[in-house]
């Protein structure tokens, strides 16, 4: 089944923040964000911005109706900078005037005079300085201490992962409309409309049963707009709960761009023990997370690095530790993958560090220690594994060693250019890492002509979850799936919802939608066994007829439906659904966080142009543990996708901060994601066929972060390539490879000192970059 | 009075024409299915077709509507996603909505006019040709898989194409609106009734070209400001060849370049070398002119007609002189140009059978991109030996850059591999790149170094590459 949102996509018709018509009186928001990125406020003068046309009034911390702080997990965060500020682009006032014009043209007038302090980027700066969000937290699995003795090969090193930036090509705004007794109707690009309605009720001084945040749809979010969608939400809140008028805020791309955090940066020290036969023995490592000046989620994130340190691999010693840093960048925040691809990244710098200085391929360490089904996790869980499965399936169907030889023969011959392969298996946690965030509510009405609308808590960004949840509801209801419209997500119709991330939208809200209908249907039988005189047990519904014993019978959907109106009896179901089986003692570091896990293998190969230090992706081939399917058009875009975004983190997309935190890469013309020309030249997915029960819905498992982490063979395949040209490089684990990277390593000399992993990606910027030259 | 016609709409308007055609059509004409994404060109969301009468006859090419002032639109056919709308959805919309080419689908209608631009281009219907269509649109969700197999199916669309304009072809095949048909001549008769709305005497007036540039660095400034339009300006348009001269109007765009014969016929590879240049929307906006008077240090086209040592003709309205493109640039954004003084002219001697010439770009991202270096090169060699060298190089400098002492020492030399190697440390001597967001110093160094020995094994195949890469 198609996207049901495709037609009015390729129309232009379907509605997104910025396009909902106005209600007369509207007015326009700004934010103005400090210029500096850690200092403290000594004056800032209004004066000159009030006096701008249009202005209505500029809202600063003391203007807010109820307590200053958006902090989800730790309230470290005000909506408005009081007298310190932490990032560049912190929000200090909030200009609202009649046009959008009107008050960015005012917040330029705005002038601040901050004292400025001492700026930290850089994570092991911060951790130097004891700066640290929260306690920093230790997995650990059998004694690492003891089994570095028991190995024949040890090696260390450091390995860094630069930022991401989200780039939705919706910048994200919010849209707040007063209603009578102070209640607020709010629109928002948000995956997370609980978390907006707790962040204005806070903010705004109300009650959560006052503010009805109204999702239609995202253009794009990939977690930049889980929490960090609050903000906007709140500042547009309060000003129209104080000016009692719709107020609008819409970032433009730079706002955006420069307010907003990324993915996290990790700085990460690894030790990596072997025995003879290439098993891995022990593994540390020490995890800098670059968390930006507050918590946002960064503690969560940490938390899943650490669940995802070890990959796919089992490794019977393991302590990894993780610090969460406290600098002076936006505040990072989920990104697809939430943590997971940073920890990854890391034991495949060890692999490939071992490899390398054994002088074998790294593949055969990996395949060598695959984790199997009931191998532990250093948290706990025991596996139930895909690994060799999709490993396996993947190295023939693809034909691994012809692949191989290719690229040997091309290499043997080919100076100008050289090819590059790797492998890289995934094995990715499904569930919110925070147990009690795993449930979801789903609201089924069936209206007396047939027609059924859904609502639920989850929000459509294009990951196609609305689909599916017309597809749970229109195959438990036995009807076409053209009478079940998803309703918009709504604070006033589902309550408490978690927010649309960690790939388990779909699970747990689809089960809901299961548990609903399935209600509704249980009660229409009822109704149909008393009109045909037949036990409930022997009606079935079926392509919208009525079957009794197994016969059709004369009673339709719409029949049936109205009849059950007309017994009084209810067409409607709220249901609860809480995922089983799932719980962590974080106090133990152990427990069963995980629904299932989702597995993956993927050969990357490309080409490098070893003249110019460009690349090209040859191709991306995939076996995939899709359990089964429950629509694969939408899952096919789901890891075409995410293997591009990750390809994009481990490429070309470069966060570029200088030394004073300001963000360099502010624009589409320096901050660059894949275009049509950069993805690969094929993609191969093919599934893994499974026998095996899981709890997703419909044995359909997560999609939407797994596929990401295939991009991260992109990096070690490039690394390949330049080795084939350059064997004595020494070629610092440093993502992304930019062609920048690449044309250094490539022509780097075996005398010459390699130059150390910049901090977060940051190379010394001259001052005077202009935007566009 | 600005007037064009609006999907099927004659408007008028008395907005400032420095408005962009995105916030007219958005927030005056409530026409959203036109998406905002980056208000730089950069992404797409925006595109819109601008059809306008050549020589008569009706041609639409694609724009960004973001970086396109009203007054470029005047007395043109400006079509948004809804002016493409039928009851059911049109044979591209169709593909993209078949293939899955569309997740959160806000980029969506952009891919969808750009195909639609394709669709009424007579760019012969490859797949290739459709995809390239697109390069100027970004999607974050899909990983264009899918939206290169739409783009496949409206290739095989065209494939029956023969007789007829495209633009007949597409509305008797119902790929586009019946109400195109008659668009050549409701432009026509709103050409009638122009009558010099957009001239300005002013003048300080800010003068805009395509607007690619100028509306990415002062968006805010310019939309209220005073503008003399540029663009559609006969005199300043043209490419023709005049003896061994190559004559080209300011205002000729990159598309204008591309799909000149002149510079077909002498520049085998100007396809090779342009596709490296922005996106098509863009290179249908910018305009020669403006790529050299906006004295970015790596403009593109100023890089490559430095190495052709252009000429320029400065007009201040009464009088005129000559200057030679290299002579422009004073420092970072100064030029030697009086403010009253506009491009009037640009010529160059084109090429010879002994001449041979390279362009080379690198960027962060191959497509779409700024350069971190880029270079071009004029040469000729008579019997081995270089007689006469042109070389010159962006980003490596305040300004676009004539390598003048790289230039000296390859003068009379002959082709080796050492020679190379030698000439890439003259042009170290004489650069001063900064480090800034495309590259470090370090990095902008050995860069030009490589694109010089690219230069070199692109004209001298027959040069021992080994030689030229080596590790030092």
């Amino acid at each position: 089944m198609k996207n049901i949102d495709s037609r009015t996509h390729v129309r232009g018709e379907s509605v997104y923040l910025d396009d909902i018509p106005l209600i007369q009186g509207t007015l326009f928001g700004a934010a103005f964000g400090s210029p500096i990125a850690h200092g403290i406020i000594k004056t800032l003068d209004l004066s000159a911005a009030a006096a701008m046309p249009g202005v209505v009034k500029i809202f600063t911390y003391e203007d807010v109706t109820g307590e200053n702080q958006i902090g989800g997990i730790v309230p470290d965060e005000p909506l408005l900078a009081e007298h310190h500020v932490h990032f560049c682009g912190m929000p200090i006032a909030f200009v609202v005037a009649e046009t959008d014009d009107e008050a960015r043209a005012a917040v330029k007038r705005i002038t601040v005079e901050i004292e400025p302090l001492p700026v930290i980027t850089d994570p092991r700066e911060a951790y130097a300085q004891g700066e640290f969000i929260i306690r920093p937290r230790t997995h650990k699995l059998g004694e690492t201490t003891t089994a570095w003795s028991q190995c024949t090969h040890i090696f260390e090193g450091r390995a860094d992962t630069n930022g991401q930036e989200h780039l939705y090509i919706e910048t994200q705004g919010a849209y707040a409309i007063p209603q009578e007794n102070n209640a607020i109707k709010l629109y928002s690009s948000t995956q997370g409309p609980t978390a907006v309605q707790r962040a204005v009720a806070r903010s705004s001084g109300l009650h959560m049963h006052q503010i009805d945040v109204d999702v239609t749809r995202l253009g794009g979010g990939f977690g930049g707009k889980e929490d960090q969608a609050n903000m906007w939400a709140a500042l547009c809140a309060l000003a129209a709960h104080v000016l009692h008028k719709p107020v609008k805020y819409a970032l433009n791309r730079m706002e955006d761009m420069a307010m907003t955090g990324k993915r996290h940066p990790y700085s990460s020290d690894f030790k990596i023990g072997l025995d003879n036969d290439l098993n891995i023995l022990a593994y540390e490592a020490t995890f800098y997370q670059n968390a930006g000046a507050s918590a946002d989620l960064s503690p969560a994130v940490m938390e899943r690095t650490l669940f995802h340190c070890t990959s796919t691999y089992f490794i019977p010693n393991v302590t990894a530790t993780a610090y969460s840093c406290r600098t002076h960048l936006p505040p990072n925040t989920a990104f697809r993958g939430f943590g997971g691809p940073q920890g990854m990244f890391v034991i495949e710098a060890a692999i490939t560090k071992a490899a390398e200085s054994l002088g074998i391929d790294a593949s055969v360490i990996q395949a060598k220690n695959l984790n199997k089904t009931g191998d532990e996790f250093a948290y706990g869980q025991k596996a139930v594994s895909e690994a060799h499965a999709c490993w396996n399936k993947a190295n023939e169907l693809y034909d691994l060693e012809a692949i191989r030889d290719n690229i040997a023969k091309f290499n043997s011959v080919n100076l100008l250019y050289k090819k590059g392969l790797a492998l890289m298996p995934i094995c990715f946690g499904i569930s919110f890492t925070n147990t009690r965030m795993n449930q979801a509510r789903a609201l089924v009405h069936v209206y007396t002509d047939g027609s059924v609308g859904v609502s639920t808590g989850a929000v459509e960004m294009g990951q196609g979850v609305n689909t599916k949840m017309l597809q749970v509801a229109a195959h438990v209801l036995s009807i076409q799936p053209d009478r079940v419209k998803l309703q918009t997500t709504s604070t006033y119709r589902i309550a408490n919802t978690s927010p649309s991330a960690a790939s388990a939208t779909a699970d747990l809200n689809g089960k809901a939608v299961q548990m609903a209908c399935t209600e509704i249907v249980r009660r229409l039988k009822v109704v149909a066994a008393g009109e045909l005189n037949v036990s409930a047990e022997e009606i079935f519904l079926k392509d919208e007829w009525v079957y009794a014993n197994g016969e059709r019978t004369d009673w339709n959907w719409n029949q049936l439906v109205m009849e059950a109106f007309t017994k009084r009896v209810s067409l409607s179901e709220h249901a609860h659904y809480a995922t089983p089986d799932i719980h962590y003692d974080a106090s133990e570091e152990k427990g069963h966080p995980f629904t299932y896990h989702v597995y993956g293998t993927a050969i990357v190969d490309v080409t490098i142009d070893c003249l110019r230090g460009t690349y090209e992706m040859e191709s991306v081939k995939v076996v995939h543990d899709f359990g089964v399917s429950m629509n694969p058009l939408i899952d096919r875009g789901q890891i075409e996708g995410g293997i591009v975004q990750g390809l994009g983190w481990m490429t070309m997309e470069e966060i570029v901060f200088d030394q004073a935190g300001r963000l360099r890469s502010n624009a589409l013309s320096t901050y660059k994601v894949p275009d049509i020309y950069s993805v690969p030249k094929e993609i191969a997915i093919e599934p893994l066929k499974t026998e095996q029960d899981n709890l997703a819905i419909f044995r359909s498992k997560a999609v939407g972060e797994p596929p990401l982490m295939y991009g991260i063979g992109a990096y070690f395949a490039l690394r390949n390539a330049v080795r084939a040209f350059n064997p004595m490089a020494t070629i610092p684990f440093d993502a992304p490879m930019t062609p920048e990277k690449l044309l250094l390593a490539l022509y780097q000399s075996p005398t010459a000192p390699h130059p150390m992993p910049s901090a977060n990606g940051e190379t010394e910027v001259a001052q005077h970059l202009a935007v566009n030259s | 009075m600005i007037k064009f016609i609006l999907n099927n709409k004659n408007v008028s308007t008395s907005l400032p024409p420095g408005t962009p055609v995105l916030d007219f059509v958005r927030y005056r004409k409530q026409l959203m299915g036109t998406k905002i994404g980056c208000r730089e060109g950069d992404c797409g969301a925006c595109t819109v077709l601008v059809g306008d009468l050549n020589e008569g006859e009706l041609r639409y090419r694609t724009a960004t509507s973001c970086l396109m002032p009203l007054g470029n639109a005047h007395g043109k056919h400006i079509v948004t996603v809804e002016g493409i709308n039928m009851s059911d959805l049109n044979p591209i919309q169709q593909a993209m909505s078949d293939e899955s080419a569309t997740q959160c689908g806000f980029c969506t209608p952009g891919f969808v006019m750009s195909l639609a631009g394709f669709c009424l281009s007579k760019k012969a219907p490859t797949v290739q040709n459709s995809i390239a269509a697109i390069d100027g649109n970004i999607c974050r969700c899909t990983g264009y898989k899918s939206i290169k197999r739409a783009a496949a199916r409206v290739a095989n669309l065209l494939a029956q194409r023969s007789e007829g304009t495209p633009i007949q072809f597409a509305v008797e095949q119902e790929i586009l609106p019946a109400y195109f048909s008659n668009i050549q001549e409701r432009l026509q008769a709103l050409s009638l009734s122009l009558n010099g709305e957009l001239g300005n005497d002013n003048p300080l007036a800010q003068r805009v070209g395509g607007g690619t540039d100028l509306y990415v660095q002062k968006h805010d400034e310019i939309k209220d400001a005073s503008i003399q339009f540029l663009f559609d300006d006969a005199d300043l348009k043209g490419i023709r060849q005049d003896g061994n001269q190559c004559i080209i109007g300011p205002a000729s765009t990159v598309t204008d370049l591309i799909e000149s014969a002149v510079m077909q016929t002498y520049f085998p590879d100007f396809k090779l070398y342009t596709k490296l240049v922005s996106s098509t929307p863009i290179r249908n906006m910018a305009t020669v002119g403006g790529n050299f008077i906006n004295a970015s240090p790596i403009g593109d086209f100023t890089i490559f007609f430095l190495a052709l040592d252009a000429t320029l003709t400065l007009s201040n309205g009464v009088t005129e002189r000559e200057l030679p493109l290299r002579d422009l640039y004073l420092g970072y954004k100064t030029l030697d140009k009086q403010s009253a003084e506009y491009l009037k002219q640009i010529r160059f001697e084109l090429p010879n059978v002994t001449t041979r010439f390279n362009f080379e770009k690198v960027s962060k991202r191959t497509h779409l991109d700024i350069a971190s270096v880029n270079s071009a090169i004029k040469l000729t060699v008579e019997g081995d030996v270089i007689t006469s060298v042109t070389l010159s190089a962006g980003g490596v400098a305040p300004i676009p850059k004539r390598l003048f002492k790289t230039e000296e020492f390859l003068t009379g030399q002959f082709v080796t591999e050492e020679m190379i190697m030698e000439a890439t440390s003259v042009a170290q001597s004489e650069i001063s790149p900064i480090s800034d967001a495309r590259g470090t110093e370090a990095y902008k160094r050995l860069l030009l170094s490589q694109l010089i020995k690219a230069h070199f094994i692109r004209l001298f195949p027959e040069l021992n590459v080994e030689q030229l890469l080596v590790i030092s």
